[in-house]
């Protein structure tokens, strides 16, 4: 019984080592984290098989909502297992504020077709001190249209008018877009919408907006959930990623229609986590997936415009089919009428009191 | 017949040491091959559960950021009593420091620090740097710090950063009860308007005890089936239980959105049996109602595997001879059945209690607006807001209230009364 008992630990043991030891050199790969969804897959199509052929170093796909708890973690733990993470702007200037990102040198960044230098091919602000960006995105709202067989919703002040468009309306969860939608629907322009949220009446004015629609409200976390939320017909309006919502209406066939009046658009840039082990790689997958002819292309699978401006005029359908991408875009002339700039600083310094206060808001 | 003395000699063994000495002796190399066979689980639970909780609520009380960024200004803010300006040294002091920290781009945590409590403190702080850096000569600090903005003059903001460079810290504990503090350093409860927390722990409470008692409601009748029934049944019954079980939870909540959604399989049965119109569809989901049926349906099977392997072992005679006695079968189960299932009542009631206060997934997922926890709150500190202090202080206070309502079981029902099977 003893020399069983002994015998068998031995052997456990060896079969453990052994496996060890025999296990392969992995290829490099890298671990590159975005938003998923159709977004993330725009991205596949778009970005990382093009990388994977042309460089041979496979790509992880992760997914995440947003935000930079994870990328803190991994960074103050030392134990950096994302490469590349798709941040918004906010994101990258905090991050790179509290030196949680890797800083990005713009020389390494590729010219032009026609020689433009890349500091100038770039939309103003989609090169930080630590992050590149990649596409311009909006926060819309959509609604269904079978649903408003009579007068359809076309501005921001039908979203919270319940007594003429009725039904539930979708939210992204938190402060941002939706305190501006709120003193934008009660009438302040958009170039002044910032700096009215500075003041305490603004914001309590903002409150009472939203005071109106808290009880038709589904708070959304996820991208995937608004496009979602409006299939199941658990809401009639809900503000969006414009992005899913062009992939719901032409991938999906949905009967879905974007309201662009008093959208709220961004960018969205690749952070390097600082620290992490494929530096080199990450930083060729950066140089890489924002070239010009990468950023048109992304454009063929998802409704976001790419920052370059070279890229614009190579934007052409959605991909396999006939269907022009360039009215779906963002800047496009026509849906860029009454549209608000995100202010990340404005963010920067107010979220934590305004997502305090929204929370005791939420909780009444 | 021999009386029983109290004997004060100690009894010895043939070579006079002590009996138990000399036991003790005798068993101690099978106690040090017993402990080290626990060791291995030890060193896991050590490091997996107690330095990490450790960590986390040292998290809350202890926030240095401040004190080792800055240290010279933390120094020569000690100095100050609070009243007025403070003086040179101190201006001096953070004019230097800031210019330091943005050279080893550390900056930014300061400026992120300051931000949680004084709003804007994080533009200030990075414009400021920015600002110093380009200057050479920061002999008269106070004057350039107050024309590069006029906050710095503010013996407000000097408080607030003052409070802020102690390491220990209780504000995160103040904030995590509603209270806060006020222009002059004090600490006052919040406007009724801005109380979150103590409610949702309330709310959280209050949801968790109803959750046991609808498992316990429906999980009894479960159990008793199970355990009184011939096998055959009694196994499909057990099967029944125990696949939902197995299944990912994210799954089970999932499908209760399916279910319960304004254009879901039970909206859409009452429809068609006609009984609520087409417009007065049931809003089951999103809410309260959602967060309590779903978490219900997830920890029933943790209060009826318990009550199942103790309701097992009770011999059905008992009840047989307490009819047998006269008494009716109401009073048979209440007297004589439902005393010997207390044990397992306690053991079930504890874990589906404790599980339900920490729940976060299924309140995220379906809870909506009003059905949300102190546990999502939680989560939205820890990943959104990045304030682990408040998120630790929230995690101790749930600690705390946790272990004081165990406390209190022990007391009351105790601690031994209570069998897993």
């Amino acid at each position: 019984m003893k020399h069983t008992l002994k015998g068998s630990a031995f052997a456990v043991l060896g079969a453990g080592l052994l496996g060890l030891a025999t296990t392969p050199a992995a290829a490099e790969s890298l671990t590159v984290v975005s938003w998923g969804g159709a977004y993330t897959n725009s991205q596949i199509q778009a970005y990382h098989k093009p990388f994977e052929k042309k460089f041979g170093i496979k790509i992880n796909s992760d997914d995440y909502n947003g935000g930079l708890a994870e990328t803190r973690a991994q960074v103050e733990a030392g134990n950096v297992t994302w490469d590349v993470v798709d941040l918004e702007l906010s994101d990258i200037v905090r991050g790179c504020d509290e030196g949680i990102l890797e800083r990005i040198d713009p020389s390494i960044l590729p010219p032009a077709p026609d020689g433009t230098p890349a500091s100038k091919d770039f939309l103003p602000g989609a090169i930080q001190e630590c992050g590149v960006g990649t596409i311009v995105w909006s926060t819309i709202y959509a609604y269904d249209k079978t649903k408003f067989p009579g007068n359809k919703p076309s501005t921001l002040r039908d979203f919270f008018d319940t007594k003429n468009f009725p039904g539930k309306r979708g939210l992204r969860k938190g402060t941002k877009v939706n305190l501006e939608w709120a003193v934008m629907a009660d009438g302040v322009p958009a170039d002044k919408v910032y700096a009215v949220l500075g003041t305490p009446e603004g914001v309590d004015r903002a409150f009472k907006v939203l005071d109106r629609i808290k009880d038709d409200v589904l708070w959304w976390e996820a991208g995937a959930q608004p496009p979602q939320m409006l299939a199941d017909g658990e809401v009639a309006m809900t503000s969006a990623y414009n992005g899913r919502i062009f992939n719901a209406q032409v991938k999906e066939k949905k009967p879905f229609v974007v309201v662009w009046d008093g959208q709220v658009w961004d960018l969205d840039l690749w952070g390097i986590p600082k620290g992490t082990k494929h530096l080199k790689a990450a930083l060729e997958f950066v140089k890489f997936s924002t070239d010009t002819q990468r950023l048109a292309d992304q454009a063929k699978y998802i409704s976001y415009g790419p920052v370059r401006k070279s890229s614009f005029p190579l934007v052409s359908n959605y991909t396999g089919t006939n269907i022009d991408m360039k009215p779906y875009m963002p800047t496009a002339p026509q849906n860029f009428k009454t549209a608000l700039r995100n202010d990340f600083e404005f963010w920067a310094d107010n979220q934590d009191a305004l997502n305090e206060r929204f929370s005791a808001w939420l909780a009444r | 017949m021999a009386e029983l003395t109290a004997d004060t000699t100690l009894i010895t063994t043939a070579d006079g040491q002590p009996l138990k000495l000399k036991l003790r002796q005798s068993t101690r190399i099978n106690r040090i091959k017993a402990f080290a066979l626990v060791v291995p689980l030890l060193v896991f639970i050590l490091v997996t559960f107690a330095f990490p909780l450790a960590d986390m609520l040292t998290r809350s009380v202890r926030d240095p950021t401040v004190a080792k960024l800055l240290p010279r200004t933390t120094e020569a803010l000690k100095a100050w009593d609070g009243t007025g300006q403070p003086p040179d040294s101190v201006y001096l002091a953070i004019a230097e420091e800031m210019v330091a920290r943005r050279e080893d781009r550390t900056i930014g945590k300061v400026a992120g620090r300051l931000n949680y409590e004084i709003t804007g403190a994080r533009s200030l702080v990075q414009k400021t740097g920015r600002k110093l850096a380009r200057r050479e000569d920061l002999s008269n600090a106070r004057e350039i710090l107050t024309k590069i903005d006029r906050r710095w003059a503010d013996p407000l903001l000097w408080r607030a950063i003052r409070r802020l460079s102690r390491p220990f810290t209780l504000a995160f504990y103040v904030s995590a009860l509603d209270y806060t503090y006020n222009a002059a350093g004090k600490i006052v409860a919040q406007p009724e308007d801005r109380r979150i927390y103590i409610p949702l722990f309330l709310r959280t409470l209050w949801v968790s005890l109803s959750i046991t008692g609808f498992c316990l409601l429906l999980g009894y009748p479960i159990s008793y089936l199970m355990a009184t029934l011939p096998l055959r049944t009694s196994n499909l019954l057990m099967i029944m239980v125990l696949l939902p079980f197995w299944t990912s939870l994210l799954v089970r909540t999932t499908a209760w959105v399916v279910l319960l959604q304004r254009q879901g399989v039970i909206n859409d049965l009452l429809v068609w049996f006609g009984i609520i119109g087409d417009n007065e569809r049931l809003q089951m989901i999103y809410n309260m109602t959602g967060t309590i049926i779903a978490m219900t349906h997830i920890l029933l099977p943790f209060m009826v595997l318990p009550l199942f392997s103790v309701m097992k072992g009770i011999s059905p005679s008992y009840v047989r001879a307490a009819r047998s006695l006269g008494a009716s079968p109401a009073r048979a189960f209440w007297r004589v059945y439902f005393p010997q299932t207390v044990p397992g009542i306690g053991a079930g009631s504890l874990l589906v209690f404790i599980l339900a206060i920490g729940y976060y997934i299924t309140p995220a997922l379906v809870g909506g607006r009003t059905g949300q926890l102190i546990s999502n709150m939680i989560a939205y500190h820890m990943q959104k807001s990045l304030n682990w202090g408040l998120a630790s202080a929230l995690g101790g206070l749930l600690l705390v209230g946790v272990l004081a309502l165990y406390w209190l079981y022990n007391r009351i029902v105790g601690i031994n009364n209570m069998k897993l099977g």
